[in-house]
């Protein structure tokens, strides 16, 4: 049996609908952004340690970056 | 350590949704209570290759009704005496340990889920970029001192690294601030989009310089898409840039 689609297997192809550009003057790209926007549109690949829940693994981030708001991409059971 | 949990600050938290409806990929030691051959093992993890039924357990955030899952894949890695290790890719919220009891009984002599390490979530693997909290609290503090920007990218990601497998659509910069507002996409704002996308589909918003604008949900097709001249090909659904970094070139009272 084939296996099924896997999401992070599927291959995208970009198709172009207008050409335009984009004005150096507005935004950044992601990897541009200064330092405090770099922060507060940033995601960390964390390598979770055993025992603390990721709800107290988050608040270990905040306090460490202090910074006000953290989220975290789901808990490991679900 | 157990594993791949992307955490995001501040305004990227607003990606968490597309991260929770990420596909996980997990290596899973699962402990027989019987025995059972190496041959045997393999068949039944082939089995569960499939769309499965799932009953929440006791202990569980959610509701307690039996619902499918996807499992894309059982890698079995290998055995040793009652201990089978193997790597699952599966839908969001599979319960693993749920999986492993289930595998037991089909196998005959029952099993339990001994040790689980997420393996990824979504676009983040446990190769490359990942950190543990001491290298974060240590880059963090060398980025304090040094204030060299470099160090921030060692253990922080833009959060459009978190999209990376969500379809995107990109856009004018003109088109960008009435998104900003909450505003639909509509046919004119698009400049190019990726295909795969349908009438439904969660897609990433993006400007030409890659930057996220929103998460929205497509009304059309890749195909359809690139065919419209007007109306709404997406909806809008969760703001991610904030208003004001691009220019507003929208009448005010147009709806």
């Amino acid at each position: 049996m084939p296996r099924t689609v896997v999401p992070w297997e599927i291959e995208r192809k970009l198709l172009v609908k207008t050409e335009d550009k984009t004005n150096p003057r507005y935004g950044y790209k992601p990897e541009e952004r200064p330092a405090e926007d770099y922060i507060k549109y940033g995601v960390i690949n964390l390598d979770k340690p055993a025992g603390p829940t990721s709800h107290e693994v988050a608040a270990w981030v905040k306090r460490i970056l202090n910074i006000q708001r953290v989220g975290h991409g789901g808990t490991l059971e679900a | 350590m157990t594993g791949v949990l992307p955490i995001t600050l501040e305004e990227a938290r607003k990606i968490v949704q597309a991260l929770l409806l990420s596909g996980k990929e997990y290596v899973c030691l699962m402990k027989l209570h019987g025995e059972a051959t190496e041959e045997q093992v393999k068949k039944v993890l082939k089995e569960f290759e499939d769309t499965i039924y799932q009953r929440p357990p006791l202990r569980a955030s959610v509701k307690r009704r039996l619902r499918t899952r996807k499992i894309y894949y059982i890698d079995f890695l290998e055995m040793e005496g009652r201990n089978v290790l193997f790597k699952v890719g599966c839908e969001a919220g599979t319960y693993i340990r749920k999986l492993c009891f289930d595998i037991g009984e089909v196998l005959g002599c029952g099993a339990h889920m001994q040790e689980l390490r997420r393996t990824r979530a979504g676009p983040f693997v446990e190769n490359g970029d990942i950190v543990t909290l001491h290298e974060a609290a240590y880059w963090f503090m060398e980025w304090q001192q040094q204030k060299d920007d470099k160090i921030l990218r060692k253990f922080i990601q833009p959060m459009e690294k978190a999209l990376a497998l969500v379809p995107k659509i990109y856009i004018r910069d003109s088109a960008v601030d009435a998104v900003c507002h909450g505003a639909n996409l509509t046919a004119p704002g698009v400049l190019s989009l990726e295909t795969g996308i349908k009438n439904g589909s969660m897609v990433a918003v993006f400007t030409l310089k890659g930057e996220a604008v929103a998460l929205a949900k497509a009304v059309a097709s890749t195909e359809e898409i690139l065919n419209m001249e007007h109306g709404v090909v997406a909806k809008t659904e969760r703001v991610l840039m904030s208003r004001g970094t691009y220019p507003k070139c929208w009448k005010s009272g147009e709806t």
